[in-house]
């Protein structure tokens, strides 16, 4: 059991140097798309700070932009943790590495949770370099922020993100050519309904019955309430109820089915075409 | 003991409405210590019998069992015996030897002292110089790469050890190379092999026991000098790959370019 145990960290421990050493061989596009962020969260705030002069009304331009910039900020992190887990059978097809990983005799939890713990550690290092950076444009009033409680946010809607990006992390193994797209739109429309730059309630009905259901609209508001109202732990329930509810069913429901996905894609022979 | 036994084993594909089979009532023993090679042209299943064995694919029809252990109901416990090289490489491109290996020894459960120690020991063994197991994989001839996949597949020193097509598209000093090595180990750590080849002189030298498999059927098994035997009274001064031809019904240039790549 202890050996078991053991086998099953040293493998944890190489999927993620594995990890860390594709982000370092392949830091030109990491760089990419690290500016390819910033820029876009920088131009979030200059829409803020231009609210006033093009509606003509005086609102508090400094709230709205770091109203604009949490949601962009979290947003990215969160992208970023989905899209590394949900790339994860993609990213090895591409390599051709694919079937080597996949019958090793590594349990497949573990093979998930440890890409998804690489996938926490760079999302939490690469949104702080873009807090960093928005620092530098605009002068940020966190002075009323309570960050044990924003921290506390940020871990649970990690874990139902987890969950998520699992899920999703199957399109690519049963549809090797279809897979990915349809990963980018459920990314998209994730963006769309849980009210990154928005609140929920400007949407239609219907729209926000979707967003109740997303972990992102709860991890948004939690962040925005303990950020801009400084929201203490007990104010955060509201927020952590769902976020672990969902969490607690999607981590190992993603697991699961991406198990019994596995079987389905041996079955059917699409893990490799050919060769 | 019996390393690997196949019973009525049955694998098709299904594109669209079409059923491409690939393997039909595949029986097989493959004798613990041996190597035992699987003879066939493009196609002819040689590949789905190797990763049916690997876990990789889930038959139709029949069992298969790697020492006693079903691929199919026991994988993890099977996962743990065998290891395979196949024609591709497939490696992370980008990143080095060492950093591919050290991937592939932890997922084996080797701790990063013990898999340094393995790894050090195994270039000795299949010659890859020292100096270049830093640099991107990319860069290194595919005889190079090859070796580098036989070593990922000889580091976890598996009982059964899954050679499909190894030496294809290699040059001839790197194939006798990887020849070598795969008798060297062999006798040994009396590793059990199963090595996939069209290339019937390479099965004459290493293997003690081939099967000849045609449109995903085995058509005849035997010690090569037995089957070669057998063909002396339909040819004369026969080979391994008069053998091949008469069981398979092709000419070799037909051998190289049929394929449907199952």
């Amino acid at each position: 059991m202890k050996n078991r145990m053991l086998r099953e960290l040293y493998a944890a421990r190489a999927f993620i140097d594995r990890n860390l050493n594709l982000s370092k061989r392949y830091w030109k596009w990491e760089l990419v798309f690290l500016v390819y962020t910033i820029a876009n969260s920088v131009t979030i705030g200059f829409i803020g700070r231009g609210v006033e002069s093009v509606t003509g009304t005086s609102i508090d331009a400094q709230f709205y932009i770091l109203y604009m910039l949490i949601g962009s900020i979290l947003w990215g992190y969160l992208s970023i943790l989905f899209e590394i887990i949900s790339e994860t059978v993609t990213w090895e097809r591409w390599e051709e590495t694919i079937e080597y990983t996949f019958m090793a005799p590594v349990h497949r939890a573990t093979h998930l949770l440890s890409v998804c713990g690489y996938a926490i550690i760079y999302g939490i290092i690469r949104s702080s370099v873009i807090l960093l950076v928005l620092s530098f444009f605009f002068n940020l009033d966190m002075s009323s922020a309570n960050f044990a409680s924003a921290v506390l946010i940020l871990g649970i809607a990690s874990f139902s993100f987890i969950g998520l990006g699992m899920c999703a992390a199957i399109l690519p193994l049963i549809s090797p050519e279809k897979g990915i797209q349809v990963v980018s739109i459920f990314q998209s429309l994730l963006l769309m309904f849980s009210g990154v730059y928005y609140e929920i309630h400007v949407l239609p009905q219907w729209m926000q019955a979707v967003a109740r259901i997303s972990p992102a609209t709860y991890a948004l508001q939690g962040m925005r309430a303990s950020i801009l109202h400084g929201a203490g732990m007990g104010d955060m329930v509201q927020y952590i109820v769902p976020l672990l509810f969902i969490g607690l069913f999607l981590v190992p429901f993603g697991i699961a089915l991406f198990i019994r996905m596995e079987r389905w894609a041996k079955q059917k022979g699409v893990l490799k075409r050919s060769g | 003991m019996i390393a690997l036994e196949s019973k009525n084993i049955v694998k098709y594909f299904q594109k669209k409405k079409e059923t491409s089979w690939a393997l039909n009532q595949v029986n097989l023993q493959i004798r613990q210590g041996e190597i035992f090679g699987l003879l066939g042209p493009n196609g002819s299943g040689k590949s789905t019998f190797i990763r049916i064995a690997s876990t990789l694919l889930v038959p139709e029809k029949g069992n298969m069992s790697v020492f006693g252990y079903d691929v199919v109901k026991e994988s993890q416990k099977v996962q743990r015996l065998i290891n395979r090289v196949s024609v591709e490489a497939s490696f992370f491109r980008m990143l080095s030897p060492m950093e591919n290996l050290l991937f592939s020894a932890g997922l084996y459960g080797l701790s990063k002292k013990e898999a340094i120690k393995r790894i050090n020991e195994i270039c000795e063994t299949i010659g890859l110089e020292k100096k270049r197991m830093h640099d991107r994989i990319k860069d290194f001839s595919r005889g190079m790469q090859q070796k580098v996949a036989i070593a990922r597949a000889f580091l976890t020193n598996p009982p059964l050890m899954l050679l499909d097509e190894p030496t294809t598209g290699l040059d001839p000093r790197a194939k006798r190379e990887v020849q070598q090595l795969v008798t060297d180990m062999n006798s040994r750590y009396g590793m059990t092999i199963l090595l996939t080849t069209h290339d019937m002189d390479e099965a004459e030298r290493l293997c003690q026991r081939v099967a000849v498999i045609h449109k995903g059927e085995i058509m005849v098994t035997g010690t090569p000098e037995h089957l070669i035997q057998i063909q002396e009274s339909k040819t004369a001064n026969p080979t391994l790959e008069d053998v091949f031809l008469a069981y398979t019904g092709l000419t070799f240039s037909q051998v190289e370019t049929e394929g449907v790549g199952v």
